[in-house]
C-alpha cells in the first residue's frame, strides 16, 4: 500500500472541515435500506477518496478478520461478520452492556468508477480499511493548453 | 449493608468549564463499554477502534479511572473525505471506583481496538467463606 501517513497535527480542524464538506456536498449519499432504523451501526464507516482510489474505513474493534466477509457485487460493497456474542458466566453480574455483539452486515453503494479488480483490505487497531482502486480512464486528467 | 462496587460513569461537572476545556470535551466521544462483576473484581471492555497502543491512556487518579485514546489512522496523502460516521478524533470516559476496588492491582490488555481492564477487589473486600462448626 502506498503513501501511508499519519493524521495531520490539527486533526480537529480537519474533522470540522470534513463535516462541513459532508453537509454541503454529500447529504444525498444513499443510505442502505437495512440501515434506515435508529439502531447503532456496527461497524461505523467513514469513506474518503484520493485520485487513485476510494477508501472505506470500518471501525470494527474486536473482530476476527478470518471470519469477516467482504464482497463487492454490482457496485455494492458488503461487510459481514460476527462479534461475540458473549454471555455472562455463572457468578457474574452484568453492570453495563453497551458494546455491539452478534452478527453484523453493512452495505454501501459505491460509485461506478470503482474497479472491482483492484480491491485490498487490511485490519489494524480495530479498523478494517478497504482500498478500492478507481478505473484509470475515469481519473481526473489535466489537459494541457497548447 | 448492600453497597455496590460499581464503577459508575461520572456526570459532567456543573461548574462552567473554560472554553478550551469545553472544546476539548466536544472532540471526544464516549467509548462503548461492557462491565461485568464477579466475586474477585470487575472486568471492563471498551471499544476504541483506531487507537494504537501508543495512543491509549488509562489513568487512575484518586478514585477516578480515566480511559482516553486518540484515533490515529494511517491515511493516504490527499485523502478527500466523502462520508463519515466517526467524526471525533478522540475517545474519553471516566469512572469512579468504589473503595472496595484495588486500583493498584488493575491489569490492562489492548488488542484490535478493544481494551480489557481487570480491576480486582481489595483482599479484605473479597467474600470469605466462613465454615460453620456444628456441635
Amino acid at each position: 500500500m502506498l503513501g501511508w501517513i499519519r493524521f495531520p497535527a490539527n486533526l480537529w480542524d480537519e474533522m470540522q472541515r470534513l463535516e462541513r464538506e459532508l453537509d454541503r456536498l454529500f447529504t444525498g449519499w444513499p443510505v442502505g435500506i437495512r440501515e434506515v432504523g435508529g439502531a447503532p451501526l456496527y461497524p461505523a464507516i467513514n469513506v474518503g477518496r484520493t485520485p487513485e482510489a476510494l477508501y472505506v474505513y470500518c471501525f470494527a474493534p474486536g473482530i476476527d478478520p478470518a471470519k469477516t466477509e467482504i464482497t463487492l457485487e454490482q457496485g455494492v460493497l458488503t461487510i459481514a461478520g460476527e462479534r461475540g456474542p458473549w454471555a455472562a458466566k455463572e457468578g457474574q453480574t452484568v453492570l453495563a452492556n453497551e458494546r455491539f455483539s452478534g452478527k453484523f452486515k453493512r452495505t454501501l453503494s459505491l460509485p461506478d468508477e470503482v474497479d472491482p479488480d483492484q480491491v485490498e483490505a487490511r485490519y489494524r487497531d480495530g479498523v478494517l480499511t478497504i482500498r478500492l482502486g478507481r478505473k484509470t480512464h475515469l481519473m481526473p486528467r489535466r489537459i494541457e493548453i497548447a | 449493608m448492600n453497597e455496590r462496587q460499581v464503577p459508575t460513569p461520572t456526570t459532567q461537572t456543573t461548574t462552567p468549564a473554560p472554553a478550551q476545556a469545553v472544546n476539548e470535551e466536544r472532540q471526544a466521544v464516549l467509548p462503548r463499554v461492557d462491565i461485568v462483576e464477579d466475586e474477585q473484581g470487575i472486568t471492563l471492555w471498551a471499544d476504541l477502534p483506531g487507537v494504537s497502543k501508543e495512543g491509549l491512556e488509562v489513568k487512575v487518579e484518586g478514585d477516578t479511572l480515566a480511559i482516553s485514546g486518540n484515533v490515529a489512522l494511517p491515511l493516504p496523502e490527499g485523502l478527500e473525505p466523502l462520508y463519515a460516521e466517526v467524526r471525533a478524533p478522540r475517545y474519553a470516559r471516566q469512572f469512579t471506583l468504589s473503595r472496595e476496588l484495588d486500583p493498584g492491582g488493575i491489569s490492562a490488555q489492548f488488542q484490535d481496538g478493544v481494551l480489557t481492564l481487570r480491576i480486582p477487589k481489595a483482599q479484605h473486600a473479597q467474600p470469605r467463606r466462613i465454615a460453620v462448626q456444628v456441635g
